[in-house]
């Protein structure tokens, strides 16, 4: 497996979706290729920052007051029909 | 080295039940839903507009939305992915209320080139995130993704933010599945050498600085020909 096959499959290779052989091909060249090891690695904790990163929680305050205003919103709606949000 | 693990988006079972309970006009059923949804929603909004303000809009509008087309709401497909399709259509359009000298769509920057090859090769600190506070953290994740074009950043933040799979993300976003993922490949590995800036190894004898390896190989870009 050349290094830009082991690109293309990259993103299959972190979602683990990946049939047993091409994993085991993809394996098998980072257990070699320092450079596509590395680049597997840091791509990989990338995603997992930005999952476990928190960036842009809602506030608890903030979500009441939304939520009020939604519903507040749809009652109207419901009362008077679409023209009146 | 493994898999990422899959993100679970909250209980799917009784989401069915809410939904047609709120068609029903029970808006207990439907405020459920709001508070099933509403957090994801502002952080989609948030992460399209880069606009707190344009994101608390679009939280309120999407949802409103979503009531008002209830009965339109086929069933088919998860009540989340039809809400998120609704979200990510009211970001994009105040994004392009703000930026009305750039056209904003999903398919824009398509047509870049190797740039999100890898160049960078140099590996990074072992837990990298703890080199910064929470708050200088979250400033860094925030300015590096809003580098990203828009249909990247957006992609992103379905599948690996937000934990959506690749059919839902391209049913979401009208995309096809292939687009999808060439856009993520290419979003991931943007992001990964836009954060290498702060993440990388500060001693030299530990961090091999390989650059431009074998692994810049532009038969990945050329190959690509929907990107």
């Amino acid at each position: 497996m050349k290094c830009s096959e082991f690109l293309q499959e990259l993103t299959s290779y972190l979602d683990g979706v990946l049939d047993e052989k091409t994993k085991a091909e993809l394996e098998n060249h980072l257990s070699w290729c320092h450079n596509c090891y590395v680049v597997c690695d840091t791509t990989k904790k990338t995603i997992e920052i930005y999952r476990d990163s928190q960036l842009y929680e809602l506030p608890e305050d903030l979500r009441s007051r939304l939520r009020s205003a939604i519903m507040t919103k749809c009652q109207q709606y419901k009362k008077r029909g679409p023209q009146s949000v | 080295m493994g898999a990422i693990q899959n993100k679970v988006i909250g209980p799917v079972s009784d989401e069915l039940a809410l939904v047609q309970a709120a068609k029903r006009g029970d808006d207990s059923a439907f405020e459920e839903l709001v508070r099933r949804y509403d957090r994801n929603v502002f952080r989609i909004a948030q992460h399209i507009t880069q606009n707190r303000e344009d994101a608390e809009d679009v939280v309120q509008e999407a949802f409103l939305k979503a009531y008002g087309n209830l009965s339109k709401f086929q069933e088919q497909s998860k009540f989340y992915t039809w809400l998120v399709r609704i979200a990510v259509n009211e970001a994009l359009m105040k994004l392009r209320r703000r930026k009305p000298e750039r056209t904003v769509s999903l398919d824009e920057d398509i047509k870049t080139e190797d740039d999100s090859l890898p160049r960078e090769i140099a590996d990074w600190s072992p837990n990298p995130e703890q080199q910064y506070t929470q708050a200088e953290l979250r400033e860094i994740l925030s300015k590096t993704i809003q580098g990203l074009p828009p249909g990247f950043r957006t992609v992103f933040v379905l599948r690996d933010v937000e934990g959506l799979s690749t059919e839902e993300t391209a049913a979401a976003l009208e995309l096809s599945v292939p687009a999808v993922k060439s856009r993520l490949l290419r979003a991931r590995l943007q992001l990964r050498e836009r954060l290498g800036r702060y993440f990388q190894r500060r001693d030299a004898e530990n961090g091999r600085e390989l650059k431009g390896g074998d692994v810049k190989n532009n038969d990945v870009a050329s190959g690509d020909g929907d990107l």
